[in-house]
């Protein structure tokens, strides 16, 4: 499940590693399109919400998810 | 090192080398930063013979399928010499391949036994009819409430008597493997014993793996080049596998460090990734540091320009070999057209990145570049036993590669037709297109289908083009030929086609095409662009699947929504 308060600190984050503005970001967009980074980058992203949650995500739960929503969603499962 | 001549198989190869190297480190399993779990190569031997005991029980015997589809990690070399045990014909499928599309080549192969793990299982349909009469799977928890057919991996029984070894002939074939860069239907390699242990034993002269030397395994098994590198090259020298299960790229170095690291195999897509991790890293430094290091690369690009000396480039640039870990030998780059600028970098680092070029159709490699001197412009020179013709050259010496090889495999499952097509008169055509130079180093430009003829009689490949826009300010970019993507038009009439996905804000994408179109001369230019919103369909070595993407793109977009760009 996804719930609002897990997106937005996700988009913090993601505004924070990729050095993007914050409000630019939004729940749907695709995150790698829109902060235009490949997979492996996706992945350091990946260790940012692992130490800011206290959770851990492996790695292949990332196959599909191109959203900030989507990857909101599987925190949530964890939290 | 196990010499390849006396052996008929690969389980009977594999199964001497788990005897002569019964003390050393054969594989070692990480999950992040620590390590967790180790295998003798005995210990390898009573992990997988209890398992080819199972198979055997299960009706696995002499070119019985046994496929594989699960992550890199020890349960799949294990698995795979227990099938080999067997004289079974071993099935590597992709496990980043979509369930839909692994249930695909399950069922176009029909095997009998399927070995996968937990994470890759739960996205199988769970009540559909059976994968396979068997399906082991790894990490399912226990009590896990499983279909009739499907056991955990783990509750291999202890208490049945040992395995029969079934022995198989050179020209029996070994694997069935799914070649990644083509077309939806399923193209199913055959390969031989003999088509693996030539290979092995070329290779094995040009890049030896023996004791103490440590393999990291990050391409999927199921690749050639890891297959053959990160399993049958160190099991037969005695080295070590090093698997891990985060391909986080901090992950990835601390490893590399930990392990010491001497071997490993990339993309270049990972080879971008590190190059941008060094940079990163130079950025922090201060500016003095930055003029010392750009010294020292060139001080080094010097002193290794006939070979790499790897003491003093060690030497001479500690701190990056460091983020490498320090001990690595050779990095292996190849299935896909690597940046020669970025091998150079890396090289001029003291970073030996070995280019090679091979396709699934004839084994791991058919040409590598040996480092006498380093070339990062070629794919190298062929290996021993590889004869290669450029047939059907242009006035220009460039044609398409044709290969002789034992290495060359024995047709793919089912296609006759798609066999005879492949294989004439025992030449491979390998439907990509290249020229020799003097020094017999290959030169790819592209390949066959996708490419334009211009008005002046020139082929134009677009793999061959996309260098020129390396750093676009887009998400990803690929150049297509007009008429591969939307067929029928006049030959005169086919242009270039840049394919750009999502240009950054305020990005004068059209503006940026025609200045780094200069860099290309006037007949090779790209004449449109297209806006793509998703992301590219990409293979396992994350090659765009050109074909599948000209599909959607002809689904998608007429022609005509190509923006022309102006004369300039």
């Amino acid at each position: 499940m996804s719930d609002e308060n897990t997106t937005s600190r996700l988009l913090d984050l993601a505004a924070k590693r990729f050095k993007k503005e914050r409000s630019t970001l939004t729940a749907d967009d695709d995150m790698f399109g829109k902060l235009g980074i490949d997979s492996f980058q996706a992945m350091e992203l990946l260790t940012d919400v692992e130490d800011e949650f206290g959770i851990e995500i492996p790695d292949y739960e990332l196959k599909g998810v191109t959203t900030f929503s989507a990857l909101s969603a599987i925190i949530g499962k964890r939290l | 090192m196990i010499s390849a001549e006396k052996y008929t198989s690969l389980g009977e190869l594999l199964r001497d080398s788990v005897i002569q190297w019964k003390t050393e480190t054969a594989l070692i399993e990480a999950n992040r930063k620590q390590e967790t779990r180790r295998y003798t190569y005995l210990e390898v031997k009573r992990a997988a013979e209890p398992l080819a005991r199972r198979f055997e029980d299960a009706g696995v015997g002499a070119d019985s399928r046994v496929a594989i589809c699960m992550g890199n990690r020890a349960a799949w070399p294990i698995s795979a010499y227990a099938a080999f045990f067997r004289g079974a014909v071993l099935v590597p499928i992709d496990y980043k391949l979509t369930a839909r599309e692994q249930l695909t080549l399950l069922g176009h192969c029909q095997p009998q036994v399927v070995v996968t793990e937990w994470s890759t299982y739960q996205d199988w349909p769970a009540n559909s009819a059976p994968i396979a009469p068997h399906v082991y799977v790894l990490d399912a928890p226990k009590g896990s409430e499983l279909p009739p057919f499907v056991e955990r991996w783990e509750d291999t029984p202890s208490d049945r008597p040992a395995p029969t070894f079934v022995p198989r002939a050179r020209t029996d074939q070994a694997t069935l493997v799914y070649s990644s860069g083509t077309s939806g239907q399923p193209k199913g390699c055959m390969l031989s014993h003999d088509n693996y242990l030539e290979q092995y034993r070329t290779l094995i002269k040009l890049f030896p793996l023996v004791v103490g030397d440590r393999y990291f395994s990050i391409l999927p098994t199921n690749h050639a080049i890891d297959f053959m590198c990160g399993f049958i090259g160190p099991f037969a020298g005695g080295a070590t596998v090093v698997h891990q299960r985060s391909l986080r790229p901090e992950f990835i170095n601390d490893s590399m460090e930990r392990f010491e690291i001497t071997h490993m195999s990339v993309v270049p897509l990972i080879l971008e990734a590190f190059e941008r991790r060094v940079r990163e890293k130079l950025e922090d430094e201060s500016e003095l540091a930055q003029h010392v290091f750009e010294g020292l690369k060139q001080l080094n690009a010097a002193l290794t320009v006939r070979g790499p000396r790897a003491t003093v480039s060690r030497r001479l640039l500690k701190p990056v070999h460091d983020a490498f870990g320090g001990h690595l030998k050779v990095l292996f780059c190849g299935g896909a057209y690597v940046d020669r600028a970025r091998a150079q970098y890396f090289y001029d680092l003291g970073i030996p990145v070995v280019i090679g070029y091979g396709l699934t159709e004839a084994g791991t490699v058919l040409t590598v570049n040996d480092l006498k001197p380093f070339r990062p412009d070629t794919v190298g020179t062929t290996l021993e036993g590889v004869e290669l013709e450029i047939r059907n050259e242009s006035e220009d010496g460039v044609g398409e590669v044709w290969v002789k090889s034992r290495t060359v495999f024995m047709g793919y499952l089912g296609e006759p037709e798609l066999t005879r097509e492949a294989i004439v008169d025992g030449w491979l055509r390998t439907g990509d297109v290249g020229w020799l130079d003097a020094a017999g180093h290959l030169h790819l430009v592209g390949r066959s289908k996708n490419m334009i003829v211009t008005p002046g009689g020139k082929n134009i490949y677009p793999e061959d083009v996309e260098g020129a826009f390396e750093g676009l300010d887009v998400e990803e970019f690929v150049v297509v030929s007009s008429g591969y993507v939307w067929p029928g038009g006049k030959i005169a009439d086919e242009m270039l086609v840049l394919v750009a996905r999502d240009p950054k804000a305020g990005v004068d994408l059209l503006a940026e095409v025609t200045a780094k179109n200069q860099r290309l001369v006037d007949f090779k230019r790209v004449r449109g662009v297209l806006v793509w919103d998703d992301e590219f369909p990409r293979t396992a070595s994350m090659k765009v699947k050109r074909d599948v993407f000209a599909q959607q793109l002809r689904g998608a977009r007429q022609r005509s929504a190509v923006v022309m760009l102006g004369e300039s």
